[in-house]
């Protein structure tokens, strides 16, 4: 597995793609550092464009590579290696090289920026934390979904619709149940719907360092008083673990019965 | 002759008064003085005399100041109730009270003890005391032209019913209170009925209700305080012609808690104060005629919610910075003018390059309407789907009132 990984990091260090996304990443907080001098703001934009991008990317490069390397793996199937260690080999590779561009990315423009010497590095961690942790879900998401589908454009296809349920289609549900019921006490509700959505944990696990103010008030309490401990972190923390091992039970069930 | 006569006999008078203030004595306290306890000095003294008491402990209460005398602490002596009750009750008119430590007075439902009252005089100068665990700190009561000034006044309220006010006004006119600090207990300073009153240079801190607090009083002013960690920072209800300046409110966290509060007041300036971190910047309700210019909103979660019944309220010049929500108006019936602001959130273009923003700021964002309607949605804060709901609202607002807007939005903020 660990050959693998290594030949699957290699590959993606050549592919351009892994340099354009760093590249980007990297000119994003640059630009935003310089225009402004306030580091949580700068905090709150990164924090926007890391939950939108870093599901997005890593769900499109990951069928993406998934279908590029397909006769590699059926190459690799060939040979005398456990089945299994082929597909996390494969997986590992791509998120964590996803991972190291994102890290890099923001981490260097910040560092020049002296961020540790700044009382925000707290927040800038829970970014980065959350940011990995999404890249790690989404190409999960993504290589489950291209194991499914033999067919690239069916495969994309739902890979698109998958990106757009947890970013934007769940909350808008979310918003129309919550306008829906609003007679009723909905903060257990509105608790165990943020739990459910990825993309949304990691986003109050963001606000509750940022917004604070905004989440003192009475309907932002109840998150603050659950997430804000460190109980409420550590179930955070095992939720975003649990979304991490759904994906890849997928594959390995997939993969293990799959007929290439 | 009867001039001459009238002459000597003035002169005498002067003479017998001159003589009578320079024989204004000062009358020690201490252990191994002639007086041990504060009583016997203040039944001893006269008008025009000083007490001096000595470092010590003086385990004394309701002790009645009826002479305008000048009470002197010298090296902090410690006057405790063992919450017993009141300790001072000025009821003489010219009263200076300094450098004291008075403590424990004790609560009680009854009746608002406190460490210091003034009742129905005039001119006192109560300053440089500490008050500690005081029910109430101080208390004037129909006290005019009195100077409330350098006390610290730190109580151990822990709920509402069961705690008083460290600076307590009823019917009061011309009092200047400045440079206190008051922690600790219910209202830091409370103000009913007192007219032409300044407050200023005070910190107010870690208070359960308000920081400050206004009600039925005009023409007062106050100016460079600070109000931090409050239940609210400042309340100001029903009054008139308040002008606030220079203040700071900080840090007034929680669930039904703001910077300032203000209800029913009429025809108030609010300038060049600072509003950062608290979930509600200004509060407004059914409030008329009052001037916003100069103020600085930062990093609070509402900077400004303002309810119905708010008529010819003006805001200019006020800088809005990275608010999570810069303005709730959630009437429909507007008035209300907002232009010549800065607002952090504003993405418009100054091609005349006049420093005004060419395209008129919504401040009322779609999201805002809806927290207002249904709270618990403050969940999908800073989501993608709320940011495309705000951008469809901001160019063809259907939902959110579409008069309030700032049409000269300034490109730049401005530096306080």
């Amino acid at each position: 597995m660990i050959k693998i990984l290594k030949y699957s990091i290699y590959d993606l260090m050549r592919s351009r793609w892994t340099y354009v996304y760093f590249a980007f990443f990297l000119l994003f907080t640059f630009s935003l550092l310089l225009l402004s001098s306030d580091l949580s703001r700068v905090i709150i934009s990164m924090m926007n464009v890391v939950l939108i991008l870093c599901p997005l990317i890593a769900t499109m490069f990951g069928v993406m590579y998934f279908y590029n390397s397909r006769e590699f793996t059926e190459l690799l199937l060939a040979q005398p290696i456990k089945r299994i260690s082929i597909f996390w080999g494969q997986y590992l590779g791509l998120a964590s090289s996803l991972s190291i561009s994102l890290l890099l990315g923001i981490g260097i423009p910040f560092t020049f920026y002296g961020l540790f010497y700044s009382a925000e590095i707290l927040d800038f961690l829970i970014l980065l934390i959350n940011g990995v942790a999404l890249t790690f879900i989404f190409s999960g998401l993504a290589f489950f979904i291209a194991l499914k589908n033999e067919n690239r454009i069916r495969g994309f296809g739902l890979a698109i619709i998958a990106w757009l349920f947890f970013a934007v289609i769940y909350d808008g549900i979310f918003l129309l149940l919550l306008m829906f019921f609003r007679e009723y006490p909905l903060e257990q509700f509105s608790l165990f719907a943020t739990l459910l959505n990825p993309i949304d944990l990691s986003r109050i696990l963001l606000l509750l360092k940022l917004d604070i103010s905004a989440l003192m008030g009475f309907s932002g309490a109840v998150f603050r008083q659950f997430l804000g401990t460190t109980l409420g972190m550590l179930v955070a923390g095992f939720v975003l673990m649990f979304w991490i091992g759904l994906p890849l039970w997928g594959i390995r069930s997939t993969a293990l019965r799959k007929d290439f | 002759m009867k001039n001459k006569m009238k002459w000597i006999i003035i002169s005498w008078c002067h003479f017998f008064i001159f003589q009578v203030s320079l024989q204004a004595a000062t009358l020690q306290v201490c252990s191994s003085c002639n007086f041990s306890t504060i009583e016997e000095a203040l039944k001893a003294a006269n008008d025009g005399d000083v007490i001096e008491i000595q470092e010590g402990t003086y385990f004394e209460n309701a002790l009645v100041v009826d002479k305008s005398v000048h009470i002197k602490g010298i090296n902090w002596p410690i006057v405790d109730a063992q919450e017993k009750g009141e300790v001072f009750t000025i009821i003489a008119s010219n009263v200076t009270l300094e450098g004291l430590q008075i403590q424990n007075i004790g609560v009680s439902y009854l009746k608002d003890h406190s460490a210091i009252r003034i009742k129905r005089q005039k001119n006192c100068i109560i300053r440089n005391n500490k008050l500690f665990n005081a029910f109430f700190g101080i208390y004037l009561e129909r006290a005019n032209n009195c100077q409330i000034y350098q006390n610290e006044i730190t109580g151990a309220a822990i709920e509402e019913s069961s705690s008083g006010n460290a600076i307590h006004a009823w019917h009061c006119k011309n009092l200047s209170v400045s440079e206190n600090i008051v922690k600790g207990h219910r209202d830091g300073i409370y103000f009913e009925f007192v007219d032409s009153s300044h407050i200023t240079k005070n910190r107010s801190k870690n208070n359960l209700r308000y920081g400050l607090h206004f009600m039925f009083s005009n023409d007062d002013q106050y100016d460079h305080n600070v109000f931090e960690n409050n239940g609210a920072g400042v309340a100001v209800m029903f009054s008139k012609k308040i002008d606030m300046r220079f203040n700071t409110f900080q840090y007034n966290w929680g669930t039904a808690s703001y910077g300032l509060l203000l209800k029913e007041i009429y025809d108030a300036k609010i300038e060049n104060n600072h509003f950062s971190f608290n979930t509600i910047g200004i509060n407004i309700e059914g409030s008329t005629r009052l001037t916003y210019h100069n103020n600085q909103f930062k990093r609070n979660g509402w900077a400004i919610k303002m309810a119905g019944g708010c008529l010819d309220n003006e805001f200019t010049k006020n800088n809005f910075l990275s608010n999570t929500l810069d303005l709730v108006v959630n009437s429909n019936v507007n008035n209300n003018s907002f232009d010549g602001n800065y607002w952090s959130e504003y993405s418009g273009y100054d091609l005349d390059k006049n420093g005004l923003g060419d395209v008129p700021h919504h401040p009322v964002k779609l999201f805002s309407f809806i927290i207002d309607r249904t709270p618990e949605s403050i969940v999908l804060l800073r989501s993608f789907f709320i940011d495309l709901l705000n951008f469809a609202e901001k160019v063809s607002p259907v939902f959110t009132p579409a008069e309030v807007l700032d049409n000269q939005p300034l490109m730049k903020p401005i530096t306080l």
